[in-house]
């Protein structure tokens, strides 16, 4: 299959691919982000997910609007605004979700599953009713249009590049609010072990809270990120669930590095194999492999040692 | 313990012959021929249910992907029926004569490899029962030997359930792609299509769901069904007894597995079809929604829910198209969280209790419905 391109041709090919790539891997992480804290640190299983990104997605698309109209001097940075309504808009949705049906389930993860499933089904059906069923996209601001010409054979498009660094920057941020805030570590101690922490002082009702809400807050920005580079429909968020979850699972649960590192090899695998066969057959490769890993190494590539 | 020595409680009893009056009385006798293809329809779903109410129920097995067995099963039933109706004499316009339609619109020339056994019917028929259980076990193996369990396999048969859609839906020349496998006509000369032939199907499914039935009753009444249910409330202390924990559930996803195969079969004889939409993550989990809605530990509760949440589905998405999805996520938040044994449990908690003090001539403990482990299953 490699035969009819020359050695030049297949490295732009594996640079152009292997960027398609990052953008893949900029939105698996960013949902991925939100379902591992939500799934690797609590335990729930949140199949609204795609739903609480979507949210995040709409939020954003409402703004720019309201920015076209009110303040198109603002609107080449209405972004920086939309994210954040996502994030609250998402984070303040999970809260109150948390609040009505998961505290009740913690002792009964698989019906977590379920219940967030009807969520999701009444959710998808509450944005078609409000934004009908038509996909929407947002206009881009003119500095995120165009690509940047790396070689004549190497263009990478601005807004894929913004994703990107958009990306890194919030892992950072988890990363600085799971592990060196004392916010963080509350929540590290609840879940390596729940009971002593609610002995030393943790309101760990609280913490479950916060910490599903800052789930489905990054999930809407992972939301917000997403209209840069596709456009939104209610049921877009179905699409990626189960390959998050594969991403997450895949990683090892509660491990945030693992479900980076996950992200960015089964996104690279997936765009550098949709160039030379179809990218269904792509996909179903991709799926397959992890699934074997997965049955080899069921506790995923970096397995965090928790006491149950 | 106490193992019952009938086959069948007092309020078994009284489930199994009201669902056989209503399936073989009532409803043919309420019903014209067109509903009473749609309830044919439903029951096919209620196969699966009661796979799962095995698997899930009793076992604690949650599996996210029985559209696949339905699937499976289902293919395999149209990829014989398809070849019936793609014989040379009814396709003798297409570039290559004798091959389903959809083939030759793909530019295929001639029949694939493992279309071929399925021109004879026999193979077909162990094929439906055959290649899910050795799909099933192939995925049970791999991951109960590891001791892979509860959220990672559901997790894990719901990427299976993916992986098979976006097959079929890709591999259009071999499978019929997202349209799937239409058009068909005939078994064995039978057209499957007349008003009298549904009915005949119908009671073809009805006779086949109470067997079904029995087959999970005798399952559920045997050592078999108690140390599934013991698997499922301390999985460790059955393992430290000596049983072979793996094997047990391997068994009970395979039993499963081919409850929802059959399920499938019937359901391309009826609806005339077979389509990767009845494959994938969303019925897969709606087939679950039936069984959590009827009842995860009751065979009958299943058939029940299968049967009311489709009814709901068709009249609510007939008249108020915009209301089914809320309905439905309602319900099924609703069961999840306040009655986690479904219509079974409410049936079993609030109503049998009050006819037993109506009626007042036994003692209150047979009331208690066909629940062998009352309360809230472990996970």
């Amino acid at each position: 299959m490699f035969g009819d391109y020359s050695i030049g041709d297949l490295g732009a090919i594996f640079a152009m691919q292997g960027f398609a790539g990052l953008i893949l891997f900029s939105v698996y992480v960013l949902m991925a982000l939100g379902l591992a804290i939500i799934f690797g640190q609590m335990g729930v299983i949140n199949m609204a997910h795609g739903e609480f990104m979507i949210l995040g997605a709409y939020v954003t698309w409402m703004t720019s609007n309201a920015f076209q109209h009110f303040l198109p001097a603002l609107f080449p940075g209405y972004f920086f605004v939309a994210m954040i309504f996502a994030f609250i808009a998402s984070g303040s949705l999970g809260m109150l979700v948390e609040w009505a049906m998961i505290r009740r389930l913690y002792k009964r993860p698989l019906d977590t599953l379920l219940a967030t499933w009807g969520l999701s089904l009444i959710l998808q059906q509450a944005y078609r009713s409000v934004f009908g069923a038509r996909e929407v996209g947002v206009e881009l601001p003119d500095w995120m249009m165009g690509s940047w010409q790396a070689t004549d054979a190497i263009q990478i498009p601005i807004n894929g590049m913004f994703v990107m660094c958009l990306t890194i920057l919030i892992t950072l941020v988890v990363a600085y609010v799971l592990f060196l805030s004392r916010w963080g570590k509350q929540v590290r101690a609840v879940v390596q072990n729940r009971v002593m922490a609610g002995a030393v002082g943790i309101n760990t009702e609280k913490v479950d809270r916060y910490t599903f809400g800052l789930g489905c807050g990054i999930a809407g920005v992972a939301g917000s990120a997403f209209t840069m580079i596709g456009s939104t429909g209610p049921t877009a968020g179905q699409l990626y669930i189960v390959d998050t979850f594969l991403v997450v699972v895949f990683g090892g649960a509660a491990s945030l590095v693992g479900t980076i590192a996950s992200a960015f090899t089964i996104s690279q695998a997936q765009s550098t194999m949709e160039f030379f066969m179809s990218g269904s057959m792509a996909k179903v490769l991709t799926l397959l492999a992890i699934v074997a890993i997965l049955m080899m190494r069921p506790q995923g590539l970096f397995a965090l040692k928790v006491r149950k | 313990m106490i193992i019952n020595s009938r086959f069948f409680n007092r309020s078994e009893l009284i489930g199994f012959v009201s669902l056989l009056l209503l399936l073989v009385v009532i409803l043919p006798l309420a019903l014209d021929v067109f509903r009473l293809n749609l309830v044919a329809k439903y029951l096919t779903y209620a196969f699966v249910a009661i796979g799962l109410v095995l698997c899930w129920g009793y076992g604690g097995i949650l599996s996210l992907g029985q559209g696949v067995f339905f699937g499976l099963g289902g293919y395999c039933m149209a990829m014989f029926l398809k070849l019936e109706a793609s014989s040379v004499a009814n396709t003798k316009i297409q570039s290559t004569p004798g091959i389903p339609d959809f083939m030759d619109w793909n530019q295929l020339t001639q029949l694939p490899f493992f279309w071929k056994p399925f021109q004879s019917f026999p193979f077909a028929l162990a094929a439906i029962i055959l290649v899910p259980a050795i799909f099933a076990f192939i995925i049970g193996a791999a991951m109960f030997k590891r001791r892979v369990g509860g959220v990672y396999f559901a997790i894990i048969t719901q990427a299976v359930a993916a992986i098979l859609t976006i097959l079929i839906v890709g591999q259009q020349g071999y499978t019929g792609g997202i349209n799937g496998i239409t058009d068909l006509r005939t078994l064995h000369g039978w057209d499957i299509r007349t008003d009298h032939a549904k009915l005949i199907l119908y009671f073809v499914e009805v006779f086949l769901l109470f067997v079904a039935i029995l087959v999970a009753q005798f399952i559920r009444l045997t050592k078999l069904g108690r140390i599934l249910v013991a698997m499922r409330e301390q999985e460790d202390r059955v393992r430290f007894s000596g049983y072979s924990v793996a094997n047990f559930k391997i068994f009970a996803f395979c039993a499963a597995a081919v409850f929802a195969a059959v399920g499938g079969a019937l359901f391309t004889l009826e609806v005339g079809f077979m389509s990767p939409s009845f494959v994938g993550i969303v019925p897969s989990i709606e087939m679950v929604i039936y069984t959590a809605v009827g009842g995860r530990l009751s065979i009958f509760g299943a058939v029940y829910g299968t049967i009311l949440v489709n009814f709901a589905k068709t009249s609510l998405s007939e008249t108020f198209p915009q209301l089914w999805l809320f309905g439905l996520g309602a319900l099924f938040i609703a069961v999840v969280l306040a009655f986690p044994n479904g219509l079974a449990g409410i049936w079993g908690d609030y109503v049998q209790p009050r006819i037993d003090r109506l009626l007042a001539s036994r003692t209150k403990k047979s009331g208690n419905g066909g629940l062998v482990a009352n309360g809230a299953p472990a996970e």
